[in-house]
């Protein structure tokens, strides 16, 4: 496991199309009896939701594999064409639910690049923080949910949702709500942090060291959790970056690409930190660099933290309703947990958006996923499909 | 070794499980219905009507501007405003919702109804033991079910409502001298009433705009 210093932005020296990349490898069968098409899900409890996988089966080899998604489609982009940009924001919550403050924060982007609006750096380091806590209990959870997909129900998952509880009740704290913040507006956050909140943030980052670590030496070592992730659901790096995977998926395949470094929204480049990348892109690399994002992601806590200035936590000029800004378009982007949460905008001048585009990290990840699944076994799909690390609620919308 | 990394796990859960038995902190459960956590100040749940003064009716702060309605995500707020103007608290002549009903079984929490209501009328419950054998009606609050006293609103969210009073205490003192104002200074001019309903109303709804 290599770790970069520092991230050139997006550098990628072989020519996409060297290896076959848009093929998946073609698996034979070995010609003795005959194919098994199994119709994993919707209500398979390893898919996170309500997601079909159509196998076809040579005995327990995966031969073919089709994702069929679609069972919660929630109308989310046809709503927001009829809705103004405010009322947007809590759905926006619902998309990947885990992560609420991440999609906040990418529409509340969007709308500002739409109508230009500035943001104040208290709010800017707020938005800094609790994005990071949202990757690390987003991460932890991921974590505990691909061993449990293993086998080992519970405890894993478990420690990971102890840790989760404590940074769910800053939240709550906070926003008034644990899961559906609906927190970020546009220019700013609703409320402010009072300096009990910064006070108890500061107590819980302090405990995520030594929560990582016990969870390591739960795991990492784990032998069984090697022999299982490690070769497993290889995905190579240029079938990565042809397939717009983003996330810890990309990095764990070896390609050096955080938007956090690439795009420096918010104020990310004023943070010191490290863009872990996999050698291999199996699941085991998958887990490793989500270990060691979180690793990360304390110390860019901890820097926000000890910075973070007083003033204000709404622009002065910021408008949350009743603005109605020029046509045009925009695009905000961040590095969401799960990868590039993208909320394309345009505008024709009214209250609300003409046209809501998400851009879903869980969605364009699953594509991947017969590449990653041919060849192994049925057990080990459950597996793969655990790494990816989705939520159906983005997946559909 | 083969099996060192399982039993490393292993240590690791046993000196939980040992742990659990001296620390407090390794105690992470909490039986619900017997004990309950103390839920935090800003903890909301689905949203009530805030009265003042001992009648509820009379006493709504709500005037029926339609805003919350027309923001709400989910259109789970349904108004009717009344024709008529009726005295509120301290007898002045108001519009007043004939119709109140908020469904919480589509309300998905959200507070946009508080941030946009312009009279400080409609505020967060964080109660939430709420679950009702009668999915229609009893999900469907009415305006009386809605409307809470404002000492209820201090008991919850203490500080958000001694913001909120202050607010309007400035605003009441602000509305008191521009009336004062309106009916001391240019009598013979212009305008030949200013007549105080108009003015307080103007004064209050300083967020007020295109809702559309």
């Amino acid at each position: 496991m290599k770790v970069a210093e520092t991230s050139p932005g997006f550098a990628f020296e072989k020519a996409p199309e060297a290896e076959g990349w848009n093929r998946p490898p073609v698996i034979e069968p070995d010609g003795e009896g005959e194919l098994l098409e199994v119709s994993m899900g919707p209500h398979h409890p390893s898919t996170h939701g309500v997601f079909r996988m159509d196998v076809a089966l040579d005995g327990e080899r995966v031969i073919r594999l089709k994702p069929v998604f679609g069972y919660l489609h929630r109308n989310h982009e046809q709503i927001a064409e009829t809705t103004s940009y405010l009322s947007m924001m809590p759905y926006t919550d619902r998309l990947d639910y885990f992560c609420s403050l991440s999609n906040n924060w990418a529409y509340a982007l969007a709308v500002e690049k739409l109508v230009g609006q500035a943001v104040p750096e208290r709010a800017e380091y707020i938005r800094v923080i609790l994005a990071e806590l949202t990757r690390v209990q987003n991460h932890a959870s991921a974590i505990g949910f691909l061993i449990q997909e293993m086998g080992a129900s519970g405890t894993p998952l478990m420690y990971a949702f102890k840790e989760r509880e404590k940074i769910l009740d800053l939240f709550e704290s906070l926003t008034g709500s644990r899961m559906m913040c609906n927190y970020m507006r546009f220019g700013g956050c609703r409320v402010d942090t009072s300096a009990a909140w910064l006070e108890a943030t500061r107590k819980v980052v302090a405990g995520l060291p030594h929560f990582i670590d016990e969870y390591e030496a739960l795991l990492s070592e784990n032998e069984i959790l090697m022999a299982r992730c490690q070769g497993v659901g290889v995905l190579k790096p240029e079938l990565a970056v042809n397939a717009g995977i983003t996330g810890p998926m990309l990095r764990a395949s070896g390609v050096n690409y955080d938007i956090r470094r690439v795009d420096h929204y918010g104020i990310y480049d004023r943070f010191k930190f490290r863009v872990p990348l996999g050698e291999h892109g199996d699941i085991y690399d998958r887990y490793m660099v989500r270990v060691l994002e979180m690793r990360e992601s304390i110390k860019i806590l901890e820097q926000a933290l000890k910075e973070i200035p007083s003033g204000p936590v709404m622009d002065a000029k910021a408008k949350i309703r009743g603005f109605r800004p020029k046509p045009g378009e925009a695009y905000g982007r961040i590095e969401a947990p799960k990868g590039e949460l993208g909320f394309y905008l345009i505008s024709d001048g009214g209250n609300g958006p003409y046209r809501f585009r998400v851009r879903p990290p869980s969605l364009i990840n699953l594509t991947v996923l017969e590449d990653m699944c041919l060849g192994h076994n049925v057990a080990d799909v459950v597996l793969i499909f655990g790494s990816v690390d989705i939520v159906l609620g983005e997946v559909d919308r | 070794m083969l099996g060192e990394g399982i039993l490393k796990g292993l240590a690791e859960t046993a000196k939980n499980f040992a742990g659990s038995f001296v620390s407090k902190e390794r105690m992470t459960t909490v039986e619900y219905p017997e004990e309950r956590l103390p839920l935090p100040e800003a903890s909301r749940n689905f949203p009530f009507l805030v009265y003042d003064g001992t009648d509820w009716e009379a006493g709504l702060r709500c005037v029926a501007c339609q805003i919350c309605e027309k923001e709400c995500p989910p259109k789970c707020i349904y108004i009717d405003k009344s024709k008529d103007k009726k005295p509120d608290h301290v007898g002045k002549m108001q519009i007043y919702p004939t119709k109140f009903d908020i469904d919480i079984s589509i309300c998905m929490s959200c507070q946009i109804c508080v941030e946009v209501c312009p009279f400080e009328a409609i505020k967060m419950d964080s109660e939430y033991e709420l679950a009702t054998d009668d999915r229609f009606g009893g999900l469907l609050l009415d305006r009386h079910q809605l409307a809470k006293p404002n000492e209820y609103y201090h008991k919850i969210h203490p500080t958000e409502a001694a913001e909120v009073d202050a607010r309007l205490a400035e605003e009441k003192v602000k509305a008191d001298a521009k009336a004062k104002a309106a009916a001391a200074a240019p009598k013979p001019a212009a305008v030949p009433a200013a007549k105080p309903a108009i003015v307080a109303s103007s004064v209050a709804s300083p967020k007020e705009g295109e809702a559309g």
